[in-house]
């Protein structure tokens, strides 16, 4: 059973990065990309303040990045 | 910013140059514990500043808070990058006990132990003498390996009166696709220490209203807590206007998780009022394991209209062996307007009970002696939270933006309605907060 999930992981970890290499730009067509509002975490001082507030108000933290401890707030 | 100027020059001549920031930024998820994290936007050998400050405030005269935050990053020549940063909090307020509202007014004993405080008839238990400040710094290192690997990794400490915290996390990147994919993973690891004024209160003990009972409830002056997480992330970009990040993560929790400020109230079985021993409402301090299991996924996507306009979306699952489960959506929508921004957003977020969440203990409960586990904070129960906001952002002519936000926070709770005399109580009143924000990077 183990190798057969262990199998199937690989298998499908393989066809997901085959079809990721289909998608993408060539290094030329990066420049909507590279534009600092199109970073995935374009403004982490405001992300990391959020993370704050939601960490104490909430049961579910991370995600994004790491859950972590950090405060006494929950 | 920069960035940009130096694009226009440099388009058709060094595209890669653009690539190595665009993807630094797009790691940024593995760089530190509190996944606040380094953005290489800048020039080479230069510092990049910003500079915000918070203002979160309940209404009801609860929970104010003041966060202001200072973050610098170094870019340096080969691709590494470095971020210090700094944030300071000052919370001042009153925060909700657990204890159930009641017909009559109630008497607590502060955590300290050293006063009590009186809840008016009707109104929700609120704990007026909290008070606290708090001093993180955090320092990330980001350096390229060579063409398709990377590393990260951070420290980080946070002190509060009462609490410490010190972590520390690293991960690696591998590009593959002419660096269109990106795999990541991270590890972090915390450790937390807490010192309550009044000690550590025992699971499940009873609220002591004189020296000798208080101190019949108290256990060990300190505890503490590591918590351990790995993450793995996969990020693709999907077309020259879309780019896409997937993770999956575990967070496990071992040592002291319970709140020692928290109550439970014990209600009589007849009336469905406060049950009393001696005079007194009884009031048990809450108990939650002692370790804790996480899984989140998170899926976030990035699209940049034709009109520079940018849509940014995101979905989290989260799933504990606490019996919480966990779903949240963000909704971001930059409408840029020449050099100035608005962007509205929008969060959703919906929360299950844990399996020992409890709004009351029964007397019938309390006096069979089986309880292990439980809490009345409203944070592990039935909730909702929804936020709405606008932010602003201008860039000046010298690069420098100025950008400020609005929010609105509103949670909402439910559960067990309760019986008798607790019927006609709230015993899930919304918390409805402001959040303002303002910041300047240079």
């Amino acid at each position: 059973m183990n190798s057969l999930r262990t199998t199937s992981v690989i298998i499908l970890s393989g066809l997901v990065l085959s079809a990721c290499s289909d998608l993408g730009v060539k290094p030329w067509e990066r420049d909507v990309l590279a534009r600092p509002e199109m970073q995935l975490n374009h403004d982490p001082v405001e992300a990391g303040l959020d993370d704050h507030i939601y960490f104490s108000k909430e049961a579910s933290s991370g995600g994004r990045g790491f859950g972590g401890g950090g405060c006494g707030c929950n | 910013m920069q960035l940009i100027k130096r694009k226009a020059s440099e388009s058709t001549v060094r595209p890669f140059q653009k690539i190595a920031p665009a993807l630094a930024a797009a790691s940024c998820s593995l760089l530190s514990v509190a996944s606040n994290t380094a953005l290489a936007r800048g020039e080479a050998g230069t510092w990049d500043f910003e500079a915000a400050s918070l203002f979160y405030s309940e209404t009801d005269d609860r929970v104010v808070a003041v966060e202001p935050v200072f973050s610098a990053t170094k870019n340096f020549e080969d691709g590494e990058v470095l971020n210090l940063k700094a944030a300071f909090d000052a919370l001042t307020g009153a925060s909700p006990n657990g204890a159930t509202p009641s017909a009559a007014p109630q008497t607590f004993t502060t955590p300290s132990g050293n006063s009590t405080y009186t809840t008016d008839a009707g109104d929700a238990p609120i704990d007026d003498t909290f008070k606290d400040s708090r001093v993180a710094l955090s320092a990330s290192w980001l350096a390229p390996i060579n063409r398709d690997w990377e590393y990260n990794a951070a420290f980080y400490g946070s002190k509060e009166y009462d609490y410490l915290s010190l972590g520390t996390s690293g991960g690696i990147k591998r590009y593959l696709n002419n660096k269109n994919t990106a795999l990541n993973a991270g590890l972090s690891f915390s450790f937390d220490t807490i010192e309550p004024e009044g000690d550590i209160a025992k699971p499940l003990a009873k609220m002591g209203y004189n020296d000798a009972d208080f101190d019949a409830s108290r256990d060990d002056s300190s505890d503490s807590k590591t918590i351990i997480d790995a993450l793995f992330g996969v990020s693709q970009v999907i077309n020259r206007n879309t780019i896409m990040q997937f993770n999956y993560s575990v967070s496990m929790s071992d040592g002291y998780l319970s709140d020692p400020f928290k109550v439970l109230s014990v209600i009589d079985d007849t009336t469905g009022g406060n049950f009393e021993e001696g005079g007194n409402n009884v009031y048990l301090y809450e108990a939650r394991p002692d370790s804790r299991i996480k899984h989140s996924l998170y899926w976030q996507t990035k699209y940049a209209l034709a009109n520079g306009d940018v849509i940014d979306g995101s979905y989290r699952f989260m799933l504990d062996d606490w019996g919480i489960n966990s779903h949240t959506f963000d909704f971001r929508y930059r409408w840029q307007l020449g050099s100035s921004y608005l962007e509205p957003h929008f969060r959703y977020y919906m929360q299950s009970e844990a399996d020992f969440y409890k709004r009351y203990i029964s007397e019938t409960e309390y006096n069979a002696g089986n309880l292990k586990e439980a809490t009345a904070d409203y944070r592990l129960g039935d909730l909702d939270g929804m936020t709405v906001g606008l932010k602003y952002g201008h860039k000046l002519d010298n690069d420098h933006e100025f950008n400020m936000r609005v929010e609105y926070y509103l949670q909402s709770s439910s559960g067990d309605k309760g019986f008798g005399l607790l019927k006609d109580q709230d015993l899930y009143p919304d918390t409805k907060a402001l959040i303002f924000q303002v910041g300047y990077s240079f």
